[in-house]
């Protein structure tokens, strides 16, 4: 198993390239006449976790549970309200701006929607020069350089420099993104469902050409989707969160084979599967994820799982515990066995 | 054919935009039973939604133009009939489940003002009644507490309740067939699920047909009995679902159904499909797939164009692919399962294979 799971409880500041530790995020609800702040919606409820370098730590959990804001946190697109984000070994919860934009030349993000995340009125050109003009200091000439060598490295080709946005399919536009995140040279990239709006057969080029990136430039992807198929190919630990909290962290193949949390099973068991030949032994939650902004007590899953032990399940949080060694699992089946 | 509830025959449909016409689909053909339920699988632009929003008249012309082809229910031509014949059966005897719940509800209504107004618009019932009805159904959807939500509003539910409210309006007044696009895309897959098992019940429970869209191989393979594969504005193949992924015979199929990451089995490199799929406004004239396709065969594959045929006689499969054109050949230049690789070789020596 990987390091970075042996160090995601208790997070130490040299693990890996990327850790947290007890990272929240809340969002303030604001009502009545005043408009005076009256609860919290917590987004991010506590996370630690740490990717090693050049590994793909995987992401996954039903919408509402916090993951993008947990990438865009990490990020520092939101600032954290508590815990610590501990980058390249420096802490950079609340590093200033100036600090910030240096940082960010080894972090860049690439987001679920490319329609949406592309400026539609720049080039292709202009669209991935911009973050190599604000972060480095390059010339013009080595900003050229760069630009022809990606577009080339995303499958694109130079008579594409010029076009806007929309004269592309999604695959395309999603390889622009790719492309304009990669332009100065970062170590992190945070991918946010970058295949999500894309058909599948479009969705299996983009992770082809992710994971040669990866091989290339020796990235470190923060990988985050809500499809466990997806997470299953390109990742190597899988992270699974619930509103706002983690359930389980393992490497991909231990999560896979013998998932520990019931609602990693339940997840898991709610995928359709063309191959499966019957689907007897489906695990059916019910009812929605609750709200953040009043989470169940005691365990967050316990108004919904199939494995309820008991009263203790309604009154105590459990602990991320590690059922066997280099797995962790926040839930009472075995909170006894350590 | 009388033993099917609904059959498209070479249905065209244009649209006149501005940039000139999108030939949007090329001559599908399609039926569904009497009790069963059709899974149509395609990409974006394939020409799914199109398909569907034509046999329910939601096709809006101009700039829509159906050229050619019938769409015949229980024996009635829906493209020569009256608006108002129209009506009467749609949303009555046909209704449909759209991809949003958000959008396909009012905002502005109570939900239980839009789960009694086709029963109020298509039986003579009472609105008491209708309510009583509705309260059922809603439950019957697996909404408790259906007495106090007929009276509030889209905005107040979770995006699973709504989809099931939406499925509540379709079936409300006991359909023969209900078609539902994408019904579980926008929702997660804990919901889905709850959504794909709710569906598949109700499906049991009213004997009713369904002609169900998905992008979502895994999705279909759960309801349908049978699967029809459309690109680029055509049926290339139709056949049981078991013999959809068992014994694939259009490249588009196996290419497709390779492509998508699975659970069961570990591979570095996804297959991929190379190049992108043809421009609808100026389509090839043989077979669509044909640039992209890994068994291309030669001039035929861009001349002619394939026509869907079945590959025996009184058998569900068809496809629509040269490969299959020459008896001799008729079985598919990859591995299939044991067994049905002998069924195929069996077929391609009976003679006179096709109709």
């Amino acid at each position: 198993m990987s390091e970075s799971i042996q160090s995601t409880y208790g997070v130490a500041q040299d693990d890996g390239l990327l850790a947290t530790k007890d990272l929240k995020k809340y969002f303030p609800v604001k009502g009545g006449i005043l408009n005076r702040k009256v609860g919290d919606v917590k987004a991010v409820d506590g996370v630690s976790l740490a990717i090693e370098e050049g590994k793909t730590l995987g992401l996954v959990g039903e919408s509402g549970c916090g993951k993008s804001t947990l990438g865009k946190t990490i990020m520092r697109l939101h600032d954290p309200t508590d815990g610590n984000i501990y980058f390249d070994g420096e802490d950079i919860s609340d590093a200033g701006k100036s600090r910030m934009r240096k940082i960010r030349r080894n972090m860049q993000i690439i987001f679920q929607d490319p329609a949406s995340s592309l400026n539609p009125r720049m080039s292709v050109a202009e669209l991935i020069q911009e973050p190599m003009k604000t972060l480095t200091d390059w010339s013009k000439e080595e900003r050229r350089d760069r630009t022809l060598e990606l577009i080339s490295e995303v499958g694109l080709q130079e008579g594409h420099l010029q076009r806007a946005p929309h004269e592309f399919s999604g695959g395309q536009q999603q390889r622009v993104a790719i492309a304009r995140a990669l332009s100065v040279n970062p170590k992190l990239i945070v991918a946010d469902e970058p295949t999500s709006a894309l058909d599948v057969s479009v969705q299996a080029k983009i992770l082809n050409l992710l994971s040669d990136l990866q091989d290339t430039y020796d990235l470190t992807f923060l990988f985050i989707s809500h499809d466990l198929s997806v997470i299953k190919h390109i990742c190597d630990d899988v992270a699974v969160m619930y509103l706002g909290k983690l359930a389980e962290v393992a490497s991909t193949e231990e999560i896979f084979d013998d998932p520990k949390h019931p609602y990693t099973k339940a997840l898991m068991s709610a995928v359709p599967d063309a191959s499966a030949e019957s689907m007897t032994d489906r695990i059916l939650l019910e009812g929605d994820v609750p709200s953040p902004e009043n989470p169940p007590s005691g365990c967050r899953f316990h108004t919904r799982c199939q494995e309820y032990i008991g009263e203790i399940c309604e009154t105590d949080e459990p602990q991320f515990t590690e059922p066997s060694a280099g797995r962790y699992c926040s839930c009472h089946h075995y909170s006894g066995s350590t | 054919m009388t033993d099917n509830i609904l059959t498209v025959e070479d249905l065209k449909v244009d649209f006149h935009t501005e940039e000139g016409t999108v030939h949007a689909l090329d001559g599908i053909s399609f039926e569904v039973g009497y009790d069963e339920v059709l899974g149509v699988i395609g990409e974006s632009g394939c020409g799914k939604s199109v398909t569907v929003l034509s046999v329910m008249g939601l096709l809006q012309s101009p700039p829509a133009d159906i050229v050619d082809g019938t769409i015949e229910y229980k024996g009635t031509d829906l493209l020569s009939i009256s608006d108002t014949e129209l009506n009467e059966i749609r949303g009555d005897q046909i209704s449909m489940v759209y991809q949003d719940p958000m959008t396909s509800l009012n905002p502005v209504l109570t939900i239980g003002h839009q789960v009694m107004e086709p029963l109020l618009r298509h039986t003579n019932m009472s609105k008491a009644a209708a309510r009583q009805k509705g309260i059922d159904m809603l439950e019957s959807c697996g909404l408790a507490d259906a007495d106090r939500l007929m009276d509030e509003y889209p905005h107040e539910l979770s995006g699973g309740m709504r989809q099931r409210v939406v499925i509540a309006m379709a079936l409300v007044t006991e359909p023969d067939l209900l078609i539902a696009d994408e019904p579980t895309t926008a929702l997660d897959v804990t919901i889905q699920a709850q959504i794909m098992e709710l569906l598949k019940s109700l499906q049991e429970e009213f004997g009713m047909s369904v002609v169900f869209i998905s992008h979502d191989l895994g999705v279909i393979s759960e309801i349908s009995d049978r699967i029809a594969v459309m690109y680029a504005g055509r049926v290339v193949e139709s056949a049981t679902m078991r013999n959809i992924f068992t014994n694939p015979l259009h490249p588009y199929t196996r290419k497709l159904s390779e492509s998508i990451p699975s659970l069961d089995s570990t591979v570095d490199r996804l297959p991929t499909i190379e190049g992108q799929v043809p421009s609808l406004y100026n389509p090839p004239t043989g077979c669509r797939f044909a640039s992209r396709c890994p068994e291309h065969l030669g001039e035929e594959c861009e001349m002619v164009d394939p026509r869907l045929k079945r590959i025996e006689e009184n058998a569900a499969h068809k496809v629509a692919c040269h490969l299959y054109t020459d008896v001799s050949e008729a079985s598919p230049p990859w591995d299939v399962e044991e067994g049905d690789a002998q069924a195929v070789t069996n077929k391609a020596t009976q003679g006179d294979k096709y109709e």
